[in-house]
This record gives structure tokens, sequence and C-alpha cells, in this order.
């Protein structure tokens, strides 16, 4: 990075740091706080909108649909999210490979499983055979915001369901009153003010969701974690920046950035909860009437 | 739904993949110098390994790509085809050959070694704690012993755990123990060897792929005849380094 840094072992210790805390592994390092962030970001719309879907398949009178809802909500909430961790990238993968083998190779003869390993013929590999390290990277990212949403949409879905029951009945039978339809007094009437009663809800999802990302090693991406524990290992003479085990170090940085992550998240669920009470039949709502009035 | 975008979306990506050269996915686990490590200057992969990957694969004619991958599930990955070979210091042993198949062995069976902090009585090979990297021929050779076995998942923790006195000692090749007691200044030695098992050190390939570790095994060959491995070999691990 510096130019004084070619040979570190003879640098005086302010300029030997500046070398290491610039070093090609310490890039990876800082670059993979935004890929945890970017998983974030990515994945907290398409875990809700899984959620309500889940959610409006919960409420449905149609049974399938509900019992659809019902199988999603309850079985991802019933096994350990690591289990759907390991168990959805592989059997995606190798669903979409099997479609696509019986798509491309209609006519190939050989079995796809033999022994221990699955094939499929070459049109049919995903990612194809030849695509570049980025669209790899593109793919296993995928399969984890795809891991990610699947199980926190089930979460999402039960505590969206809660919200919408929670809005007071009397609103949605005066709606009705007026001669609105079920449809129409969900969308005008139960959507605007269920969200007050799903925030505390979402909230700890989201918590919960910022605290799982260190589970992304397990998916093949290099996250924050594993950094750390690769970076603060003990280093010995054969590395260019030779140190003893400094792991401890590294957690502390991560510990920082996780508590500042919550820090900031904490705060903007209060401004929301806020900004949703207006006007609300709720204790929060009821105090901020009173306030203005 | 999602099914259907996600496909459409990695044809997409494939549409700028170039043809031509086969792309040959090795995987690697990045943590144990000097057969594959990351080097801390450039964030990129070295070692032996590495080096020996590279030149393999141009000899062979393909183009090659390292992935790196916990080695609990080194196997399991590579079977699933999330990578075409393993490359990461594994000896060859008749309990994964019934998983996966090996290449020609490019390196002979290293010797093993115990190393503890500086005074400890060597007894403890029988009838202390040994700390061992989970999944390794270490690991089987301590758990058939008399001593207890302590498993780690990285290479790393198992000389923590020697250093805070979780282990009395650790077992690993004795080439990945060597910088560790050099560089402690008589802190760490060694108090004993043992004979790793297997067939020396070959590259993990699947089963079914016969072309691929055919192709392997005559860029090996052809290594082996110009003296290219042997100077890797002493380049990387010292003049005492067993020879093709």
């Amino acid at each position: 990075m510096f130019a004084f840094c070619t040979d570190p072992s003879i640098l005086p210790d302010w300029q030997w740091f500046a070398c290491y805390l610039t070093s090609g592994t310490h890039l990876a390092f800082y670059r993979s706080f935004l890929v945890v962030i970017l998983l974030l970001s990515v994945t907290a719309p398409v875990a809700l909108a899984m959620g309500m879907a889940g959610a409006l398949a919960l409420r449905s009178h149609f049974v399938p649909i509900n019992l659809i809802g019902r199988g999603y909500v309850n079985m991802v909430r019933g096994v350990p999210d690591i289990v759907f961790f390991l168990f959805v990238p592989i059997a995606l993968g190798q669903g979409i490979e099997w479609i696509l083998h019986h798509i491309h190779c209609p006519d190939w003869d050989q079995p796809i499983r033999r022994g221990n390993d699955f094939i499929v013929c070459r049109e049919a590999k995903v990612p194809p055979v030849g695509a570049s390290a980025w669209a790899r990277n593109v793919y296993s990212f995928t399969m984890a915001v795809v891991a990610f949403a699947l199980v926190f949409g089930a979460f999402v879905a039960n505590t969206l369901y809660g919200a919408m029951q929670a809005v007071p009945r009397a609103q949605v039978e005066t709606a009705e009153a007026y001669g609105m339809s079920r449809a129409q007094a969900f969308r005008r009437v139960v959507m605007p003010q269920m969200w007050v009663f799903a925030l505390p809800g979402l909230s700890n999802i989201w918590q919960i969701l910022i605290k799982s990302t260190p589970l992304l090693f397990l998916l093949g991406i290099q996250d924050a974690v594993y950094w750390a524990r690769e970076l603060g290992g003990a280093k010995t003479s054969l590395f260019t920046y030779p140190h003893p085990d400094w792991r401890v170090w590294y957690f502390l940085v991560l510990l920082v950035f996780y508590l500042f992550l919550t820090w900031i998240s904490e705060r903007g669920f209060g401004w929301l909860t806020h900004r949703l009470s207006r006007g609300q039949a709720t204790a929060e709502g009821d105090r901020l009437r009173r306030r203005t009035a | 739904m999602k099914r259907l975008m996600l496909t459409a979306a990695v044809l997409a990506f494939s549409a700028a993949a170039a043809s031509g050269q086969d792309v040959v996915r090795m995987g690697t686990e990045g943590l144990y110098p000097p057969f594959n490590f990351i080097n801390d200057a450039t964030g990129a992969l070295d070692g032996f390994e590495i080096e020996l990957g590279n030149i393999l694969c141009e000899r062979a004619g393909f183009a090659c790509e390292w992935v790196v991958n916990d080695w609990d599930t080194i196997i399991p990955n590579l079977v699933a085809g999330n990578y075409d070979t393993i490359i990461a210091g594994m000896s060859i042993t008749d309990a994964r050959r019934e998983m996966i198949s090996f290449t020609e062995a490019y390196k002979r069976a290293s010797p093993s070694a115990y190393m503890a902090l500086a005074g400890t009585d060597p007894s403890v090979i029988d009838d202390g704690v040994i700390a061992v990297q989970s999944n390794t021929v270490q690991a089987g050779l301590v758990a058939e012993g008399t001593a207890t076995l302590l498993e780690f998942p990285t290479p790393d923790d198992t000389i923590s755990a020697v250093r805070n006195g979780e282990a009395d000692a650790v077992l690993a090749d004795r080439e990945f123990l060597l910088p560790f007691m050099t560089d402690s200044g008589g802190e760490l030695e060694f108090i004993g060897d043992a004979v790793t098992p297997g067939d020396g050190i070959g590259m993990g390939i699947r089963q079914s792929d016969d072309d691929l570790r055919a192709a392997f095994n005559a860029a090996i060959a052809a290594v082996k005849e110009d003296g290219t491995l042997n100077e890797l070999l002493t380049r990387w691990f010292g003049e005492d380094e067993p020879l093709f």
C-alpha cells in the first residue's frame, strides 16, 4: 500500500502497523464488512416479502394455501437454522441442476447419483462450467440470501400474522359496515395499522438476522468472522507480518462492529415506532395525541 | 417463481463466461503453511501446493481457479461438485478412498511430530492430552493410541491449545510445526516423532472423474520427470525433504 512497505521486518512500529493494517488480507477483511451489510440490506426486504406472503397464506380461508403457509412456518421454525443453511444451498443447487439436466440432456443414459457423487451433464451445471469467479460469487451470495430469507421469512410471517390479528376487530367491523369488501378492509384498515403491532417482533428478528450473518462462512462466503479468525491467528516467520495470537483484538473489533450495528438499528426502530404510532389506538398513539392536544 | 428467476439469472451470467480452456476449480484450506496459506501481504493464496497446482494446471491445459474451504467440509463439498479437486496437504488413506479418489502422490508421506512446551515429559505422548486437527491422519493416529484426543477445526487452534495449557502436546506434520518451534525462541520443542500413515500426499478427485484424474496424473508424472517437483519440494520444505 505504502512505498515503504517493501520490507516490513526492518520498519519502526508505527510504519509496521501502517503496512500491516493495509495488507492484502486486511483489505479483504474490510471488504467483508461490506459483504455483511450488503447481505443484510438484500435479505431484509426479501425476508419481509416472504413473511408477508406467509402471513397472507396463514390468514387465507382457502384450505390448500392455508396449509402451505402453516407447513412453511412451522417447519422452518422447528428446524435449527444451521441445518437449513446447510440444506438449502445443496438441495436447491442440486434441484436446479436436476431440472436443467432433464431439460438439456434428455438422452443421458447414466445415473445422476453414482455412489457419493451427484453427476449431471455439462450443460446442466450451475453455475455453468467456465463461469467467472465473479458469477460464482454472485451465485453463492444468492444462495445465501435465499437460505436466510427462507428461515427469517417464517419468523416474519408469524409476527405479521399476529400483528394483523391485533388490529382491533371493531375497526374491521366498521369498515365492513361502510360496505367495504374483505380485501378492501384489509388493504385500507388492517394493513396501515398492523405495522405498529409488528414492529417489536420485526425488530427482534432483524437483530437476530444481524447476529446470524457469521453463518455465511458455512455457505462458502468469507465474512468478517472468518477473516478475523484468519488474521488474528498466530503467524510464523514464514509470513510477511509475523505476530503472535492476536485473535482477541480482532474479535474485539467484531464485537464493536456488531454492537454498533444493533445500536443503530435499535435507534432506527425507535424512530419508526414513534412515527407509526401517530393516530393509532395504542398506548403510544394515545400519548402522542395528548402531547399535541 | 423464485427458482425460475434464480435459474434465469444464473443463465444470464453464463453468457459472459468465456469458452475455450476447461476451468478446473481447485479446493484448498488456506490455513496450513507451508502447504497452502493466505499470503498476508497480498491477500492471495500462496504455498507449495498453490505453486504446484498452478504448474499442474498449466501442463494439463486447464484454467484453474482456487476455492478456499473449511477442512471439515472439504470432502463433502468436493463430492457435491462445489469444486473439482482437493489440493490441501491431504494424505492418501484407505478411509478417504472410500469417499473420493486420489491422484498419484506429489509428496512422500511426511513425518509427523509431537510439539509441546519446553520441559514437557515425553510420556504425555502415551498418557497426556494431544491436540490435533479433526479429520486428519494424525487424529486417527491419536484415537488409536492411549493418549486423550482433543480435536480442533483449524491447525492454528491446536497450537493455541498447547500454548495455553489445554493440551500437553500437538501432533501434526513436522513441516507445519517447524516454523512455530523456531519462532518461539525455546518456548516450544519437539518431544517425539510419529510415522504418518498413508501413501503420501495427493490430490483428491471425485471417484467418477476419471478423465480429470488421468490428466492430473500425467501432469504429476511430467513434473516428477523433469525435476520441477523436486525443485519445489526443496524450496518449500528444505534440503532434507525426500525427493522423487
